[in-house]
């Protein structure tokens, strides 16, 4: 499947939207099932991995390790909601795989695993470390001199690890135009509100003090998203951050905004609830 | 820092055998790297860094960035080496290396450079006796500690021909050469230093010219020591560990590392459950204070004096044992 930059139609949003809906019911519905999961943070995430994997990544899901593919790493791996209905929507891998859901020994563990399922870049789980892993790829198409572009997502209050900005001011060093990172900012973590646990703002000031184009958009705006994800990055000479606003789990009405939808299972009639909600 | 070794003819420092081989190797394959923490110098990496200048990345002092980038060039097809101070390599970046290049299984290699107590004096924040614990129980990493000179070219040529993650224990400390005929370097097998019967000293990197050194002291007195060179750590060569334990019945472990965890606690490990029989671990109990690496090899034992004196322990104690046994077997009839 490739994704030509250059036509960004109506129809390619059309098919976002469509696309991130089908996944956000299909991630509730492993949740639902599994009785496991992060579906606030899936659900902020979601309308970005559907514009990645259908509107800007160049990628052929038959062949999963092609050396030009584009890269996207999900760093906050906990979201493995929207990373599996993503890869499994852009032919990775059959749907009925999706049913496994962390049963004993599935491919679809809680947290991404490269070696059971193609097109995962790198595992993931503790926060942190899409950044660095991201960077060495990017680095590396520097060195090999493929024009890939490498993307990573990571959460918000996930930026608290050090370890990003180890690889921010990197990046910026190395003015990687290759690099772009997309900052899921929904502005709640695990317990409470990112700027009430260890503020982040201004967090565009953050990325641009390292050295990177920064850029603001509404994270469930897939025209707004593919405006800034597919702008050509010849010639930008530094790494791109893309700070996506976005709605922890947005489209049901009583996850969004609620910090104990970070980890939160529904119900039946919460699954019924979501489920009439999401169409 | 004192290296009372390094006064010693015929001693070499294996960081230009490992830089020699490596940039022999960069030569043939440009997919070969190095990821470094501003550790061009200590890690020798000067001359390859005029040669290959853009495959040289340097994040700066930041370990974490620094693995989790090897693993990013590993996905991007690059074979990297990622050199550091193997204190601030296995420990700062821990989780780095369990999750980035473990758990998701890239073809890294981690060289940890100055292993053990090389910087002496500066102490226990920068030594490194701790690594073999911590990544041999990651078992999908291979643990090498060459010996010599020879064993480090030897080492890093497999470990760039090899597909999978590997931590290579490097060592600025000068060591003899362990003049043996017709070596072959095989990952995961014991090499054979000195024949014996009665004990076996099991040694792995610099510590093993003294393992050989303590075998001939013990030659002098009728003690035969079979001593072997048990480079990799992980995975262990079983094989030879259980047919040491069962040919002589005594068993002493050398390492430049905690006794804790390490190849003493591997060799324990195994023959504790498979064929019991006394294994004096000789190593560092812990932090050790203040000294020249000099000085702490002489006060914990890795001496040729200090082995030798493990080995009779372990003889003593497995005659014991053999008393104790038929002791006890004559009681309960």
């Amino acid at each position: 499947m490739t994704a030509n930059r250059s036509h960004m139609t109506n129809d390619t949003v059309t098919l976002i939207r469509q696309k991130a809906l089908w996944m956000r019911r299909r991630a509730f519905q492993m949740v639902y099932e599994a009785q496991l999961g992060h579906p606030g943070g899936d659900f902020s995430a979601i309308d970005i991995m559907a514009t990645l994997y259908f509107g800007i990544l160049r990628f052929d899901p038959k062949q999963p390790d092609l050396p030009t593919r584009d890269r996207f790493i999900m760093s906050k791996g906990h979201a493995t909601g929207a990373l599996y209905t993503a890869l499994s929507a852009a032919g990775y891998f059959p749907e009925s795989w999706l049913a496994t859901y962390m049963q004993a020994k599935s491919k679809l563990n809680g947290h991404p695993n490269r070696n059971y399922l193609p097109g995962i870049e790198t595992n993931t789980g503790p926060l942190g470390h899409g950044m660095p892993v991201a960077l060495g790829i990017a680095i590396a198409g520097q060195i090999t001199g493929r024009d890939y572009r490498t993307f990573v997502l990571t959460g918000d209050g996930e930026l608290q690890e050090g370890s990003n900005w180890e690889a921010a001011m990197t990046a910026g060093h190395r003015k990687l135009e290759n690099f772009t990172l997309i900052v899921d900012r929904n502005r709640l973590q695990q317990g409470a509100g990112t700027e009430d646990t260890n503020g982040l703002d201004p967090l565009d000031d953050k990325f641009r003090a390292f050295g990177w184009q920064v850029e603001m958009v509404d994270g469930h705006d897939p025209q707004a998203l593919l405006a800034v994800l597919g702008a050509s990055a010849k010639g930008r000479c530094k790494p791109l951050a893309v700070i996506a606003n976005t709605v922890k789990g947005k489209g049901v009405s009583f996850m969004e905004n609620k910090a104990n939808w970070h980890h939160g299972v529904p119900n039946a009639a919460q699954f019924a609830q979501a489920m009439e909600e999401l169409i | 820092m004192a290296h009372a070794a390094a006064q010693a003819a015929g001693f070499t420092d294996c960081r230009e055998a490992w830089v020699a081989t490596l940039e022999a190797l960069a030569a043939a394959d440009p997919r070969i790297c190095v990821v470094v923490n501003d550790s061009v110098g200590s890690s020798k990496l000067n001359s390859f860094q005029k040669r290959f200048p853009d495959r040289v990345i340097n994040v700066g002092i930041a370990e974490q960035c620094m693995v989790g980038v090897g693993a990013g060039l590993a996905n991007g097809g690059q074979i990297p080496f990622v050199s550091a101070a193997s204190c601030f390599l296995t420990s700062r970046s821990l989780e780095q290396v369990k999750a980035d290049i473990a758990y998701a299984g890239f073809n890294v290699k981690l060289v940890g450079q100055s292993s053990g107590v090389a910087y002496g004096e500066l102490g226990p924040t920068h030594h490194s006796i701790e690594d073999f614990a911590w990544l041999r129980v990651l078992n999908a990493i291979t643990v090498v500690a060459p010996a010599d000179a020879w064993e480090t070219a030897e080492a890093v040529k497999w470990a760039a021909a090899h597909d999978g993650p590997v931590y290579l224990r490097l060592s600025r400390m000068p060591v003899p050469d362990l003049d043996l005929p017709n070596r072959v370097f095989r990952a995961g097998k014991a090499e054979l230093v000195r024949h014996g019967d009665h004990v076996t000293i099991i040694a792995c990197g610099t510590t093993v010219h003294l393992a050989a050194a303590s075998a001939d002291l013990l030659a002098v007195e009728g003690v035969s020591a079979r001593v072997l060179n048990m480079a990799t750590i992980n995975p262990l060569d079983d094989a030879a560990v259980l047919l040491a334990a069962s040919e002589t019945g005594a068993i002493v472990t050398v390492e430049e590392a905690s006794v804790r965890g390490g190849l003493g606690g591997a060799v324990a490990e195994l023959t504790s459950a498979n064929m019991p029989v006394p294994v004096e671990r000789v190593g560092f109990p812990g932090f050790v204070p203040t000294g020249s690496v000099g000085w702490l090899f002489q006060e914990y034992g890795l001496s040729a004096e200090g082995i030798a004196a493990a080995a009779r322990r372990s003889i003593g104690r497995a005659l014991e044992w053999s008393g104790d046994r038929s002791g006890r077997r004559g009681a309960a009839r």
